[in-house]
């Protein structure tokens, strides 16, 4: 006697006593504390506080430890707390122009007002892996320069700006800016959520969208003007108070790509400009965005419009990790009835085939 | 239109309990739009100042916020403080822009209010209008969604030529304004799909 | 039965009780009162424009996109303390999903629950539409994976919106067409479109074609959430709803050649139950409400005859 499957809450329970215990691991060895998780993978924790759209470290390390890892689990336990915070404003624009920085690249210029500064960067280490590290090697601490960086230092497509070169880009103040996690997105886009489901996308996705774009699925022939790291103010303006006060200072990654130029017989030719930014320290991400962002904006720059990471609705739709892995994910789930009505239409034509095949030997014979 | 601070203690109370409150009066709205003709009773405590009867405030205090622009008629007008300290919503200059229109006095012309497009018909605008009175079967017959035949109802203070305007009005489908007529605590729902017969 | 969720929440019946009795830090049925008013909006509109996708701000739920985000945020909208609320998958009130979801509800709203559909003032469903009829007052929820019925003819929004708004339905006729060419039948067994008052194309979610009949003037409010695709849906009760078909191959619904192998039934919509690796198998009722309430039922006449 068959006897349908019960007990799906116990099920689900122990489910979850086993996954906090897989979680704790091998009880011998120290647990890891959000501290070290924040202070030690920090580019966890910044991809995590990027992709959840939440700016909190602390948080970010615990979504990072809970989720045993996984990062886009992570980002999705952020997201999910994110939801339920009460909203009341939006910050003032933060400048980075005034960011104290910590690392400033530029690869359209040999050297330029205060200078190319390296900062701590994957980009020259041999990658070979560190068996010191292995062997709880302590390392002796960074020493400081005394070289002071200038707090003032002018982005780069501003030097091209006074020149005229670069498309000038200034958003009304008045305009409200679009929230997609307030409202729905809807088709054509404009810059402001095109860009906020960027700085929320997959970094991977991205990734490999930019890729295709360098190879030539819509080429937009990118410079990397500038990319800058450090910590800006963030200022938000009291309805009570009517001036803006300092609220919090935050890490951010900033990247401007300088892009082909658009011009025609009557107006100059003038750079345009694809732009990315992080919460923390994700600078693959930002270029990957600010590649994606140029390339979003074919058509309004009347470029053909003929390369998937040209196109807003396949760009958009599909950025975004919670949603893509929730989705890809339920299949997992019972479809055991789609698949039984499947099953019965596909016996209903294999029995009408077999029924005119008999027919026609039949008439044969 | 400039707007003068608020003085909160001259202000009647909303909602005494603001989330179980909204549930209600919401599913009062629901019932009476899934089913037009049906008459909802808004049954919590609720005061509001003249001119809005409780059934009109109760589905403002429910569903209007600072996303969704309030216009008023004339009659309404003396209800501005009243929604814009409880809702947080905007008052609406152009009819075209408002989300929720109250109307306190005579049904005004329909096509000034949004319609929604064709794409977006959703973003039309929903009408409160204070009737004289509310009865189930009055002398307007309805059909449509959300009617197994026909239903009946009486709806006192509607204008002669309502039965014109509303053909008008469904002719736009899939645009169109929707309908919630009050009358003290009660409320029943017009959508754009109900067809109507006097 | 009524399970009152007093494991984890309020004992039914204490109204005192329900208010308070949700997770620390979290409202009643989980959603800020602001996105309940954006939701609650949404479904009224959805109501007035009956198979009409009304787009919506779709929060981020504590559970994955995919997984009922957009059936959950109805309910979590439409929910009060007196509701009585039921949720299925799969046609079964015990598969996980359907007791993750019913977990939720109990915990962030403390409501009643109950695997009863006549009991139910709130079903929430997914893939099936229950095999007891439902009534006048009541609301079936249906979580909705992909709501734009075109998508797999157009796959991009901007299309698919000008194609509802011109009502041009010609590539979904043509699409089923093709199925009649191909195989001599339409060769789609679930989510199978309909038509909605004459008006708007609709996905009926996966529910099996079987169920389609049901969704036709059925006297409750039936609402479609879609959380990860941001639309809501509706349709009133006793409203028009047509598979599309066409006149040379009409709509026809799946059938069995035995009954449920539990109750008997030769009405319902069956699960294959696979027994052994020799082509064993048997056909039960998905609906696992409705196959106990008829066993128990013929359990009691066979007891009375007994006696």
């Amino acid at each position: 006697m068959y006897v349908a499957v019960k007990g799906g809450e116990k099920a689900i329970e122990n489910s979850q006593r086993l996954l906090a215990d897989e979680r704790r691991g091998d009880r011998h060895v120290n647990e890891v504390t959000l501290q070290q998780i924040d202070g030690q993978l920090s580019l966890a924790v910044d991809r995590v506080m990027t992709e959840g759209s939440l700016y909190d470290r602390e948080l970010a390390a615990l979504a990072v430890k809970q989720a045993r890892g996984d990062l886009i689990e992570a980002v999705f336990l952020l997201r999910a707390y994110r939801t339920t915070l009460p909203r009341f404003g939006a910050s003032e624009p933060i400048d980075t122009g005034r960011m104290a920085i910590r690392r400033r690249i530029s690869a359209t210029y040999k050297d330029l007002p205060g200078g190319q500064i390296l900062g701590a960067s994957f980009d020259y280490t041999h990658r070979l892996l560190d068996f010191t590290l292995a062997a709880d090697g302590e390392r002796p601490e960074g020493e400081l320069s005394d070289h002071v960086i200038d707090n003032e230092m002018p982005r780069v497509v501003e030097l091209l700006d006074r020149d005229g070169m670069m498309e000038a880009e200034l958003p009304a103040d008045d305009e409200p800016v679009a929230d997609l996690t307030r409202d729905s997105i809807q088709f054509p886009a404009g810059r402001d959520a095109r860009l906020q489901a960027l700085a929320r996308g997959d970094e991977g996705f991205l990734l490999a969208l930019g890729y295709s774009n360098q190879r030539g699925f819509g080429n937009t022939h990118p410079f990397a003007g500038e990319i800058r790291v450090g910590e800006v103010a963030v200022e938000f303006v009291p309805e009570e108070l009517g001036f803006a006060i300092e609220v919090a200072e935050i890490t951010v990654t900033e990247c401007q790509m300088i892009n082909q130029f658009q011009g025609s017989a009557t107006q100059p030719p003038q750079f345009t400009r694809g732009y990315g930014l992080t919460f923390g320290y994700c600078e693959r991400k930002a270029m990957a965005m600010s590649l994606v962002d140029r390339s979003l904006r074919a058509s309004e720059l009347g470029e053909d419009v003929n390369a998937p990471v040209q196109d807003q609705e396949f760009v958009l739709y599909h950025a975004d990790n919670v949603e893509a892995s929730g989705f890809v994910q339920h299949l997992k789930l019972p479809h055991y009835i789609d698949f039984q009505s499947e099953l019965v239409i596909i016996r209903r034509i294999r029995e009408q085939i077999e029924r005119n095949r008999g027919a026609h030997q039949e008439a044969a014979e | 239109m400039p707007t003068q601070p608020l003085d909160a203690s001259r202000i009647a109370p909303g909602f005494a309990d603001p989330v179980l409150d909204a549930q209600s009066v919401f599913r009062g709205v629901l019932a009476a739009m899934a089913r037009p003709g049906a008459i909802a009773e808004i049954d919590i405590a609720l005061e509001p100042p003249a001119p809005l009867n409780a059934a009109t405030a109760a589905v403002c205090l429910a569903l209007a916020d600072f996303d969704t622009p309030v216009w008023l008629d004339a009659a309404a007008a003396p209800a501005a403080d009243f929604l814009r300290f409880h809702c947080g919503c905007p008052i609406a200059d152009d009819p075209a822009e408002a989300r929720f229109a109250v109307i306190a006095g005579a049904l005004p012309a329909l096509p000034p209010f949004a319609q929604g497009s064709d794409e977006y018909p959703d973003t039309s605008t929903t009408l409160l209008f204070q009737a004289g009175g509310l009865r189930p079967d009055g002398g307007w017959s309805l059909a449509g969604p959300g009617i197994a035949q026909t239903a009946r109802i009486g709806i006192d203070g509607l204008p002669a030529d309502f039965a014109m305007a509303w053909r008008r009005n469904n002719a736009l489908f899939p645009r169109g304004v929707d309908l919630v007529i009050t009358a003290d605590r009660r409320l029943c729902c017009l959508p754009r799909t109900t067809t109507v017969r006097s | 039965m009524t399970m009152s969720a007093t494991d984890e929440s309020a004992p039914a019946g204490d109204d005192e009780q329900h208010r308070t009795a949700t997770i620390d830090g979290y409202n009643f049925a989980f959603l800020d009162e602001q996105t309940k008013r954006m939701i609650r909006r949404a479904i009224l509109k959805a109501v007035a424009i009956p198979g009409y996708q009304v787009p919506f701000g779709s929060r981020e739920m504590p559970l994955p996109y995919g997984w009922g985000t957009g059936g959950i945020q109805v309910t979590a909208s439409v929910i009060g303390p007196d509701d009585v609320l039921k949720v299925i998958d799969q046609g079964a009130d015990d598969t996980t999903n359907a007791v993750n979801i019913r977990r939720f509800f109990a915990k962030t709203a403390g409501v009643d629950t109950t695997e009863r559909t006549k009991e139910a003032t709130i079903v929430q469903t997914r893939h099936r539409v229950p095999e007891t009829p439902l009534a006048e007052g009541q609301i079936l929820v249906y979580q909705v994976p992909i709501p734009e019925p075109l998508r797999w003819i157009e796959p991009r929004e901007t299309e698919t919106r000008k194609m509802h708004a011109l009502e041009e339905y010609g590539t979904m006729q043509v699409s089923l067409y093709e199925d009649i060419a191909k195989f001599g039948r339409i060769a789609k067994g679930y989510n199978y479109p309909v038509l909605v008052n004459g008006r708007y194309v609709m996905s009926p979610s996966p529910i099996p074609k079987f169920d389609n009949p049901k969704m036709d003037r059925n006297p409750a409010l039936q609402l479609f959430g879609a959380g990860r695709e941001k639309r809501i849906y509706a349709i009133p009760p006793h409203t028009p709803v047509k598979s599309l078909d066409f006149d040379d191959y009409p709509f026809d619904v799946e059938t069995w050649n035995q009954p449920c192998a539990l109750c008997g039934a030769t009405d319902t919509f069956l699960d294959e139950v696979v027994l052994d690796d020799k082509g064993g198998r048997m056909f039960c009722c998905s609906d696992t409400e409705y196959c106990a309430e008829r066993q128990a039922r013929a359990a009691g006449r066979a007891r009375g005859d007994a006696a």
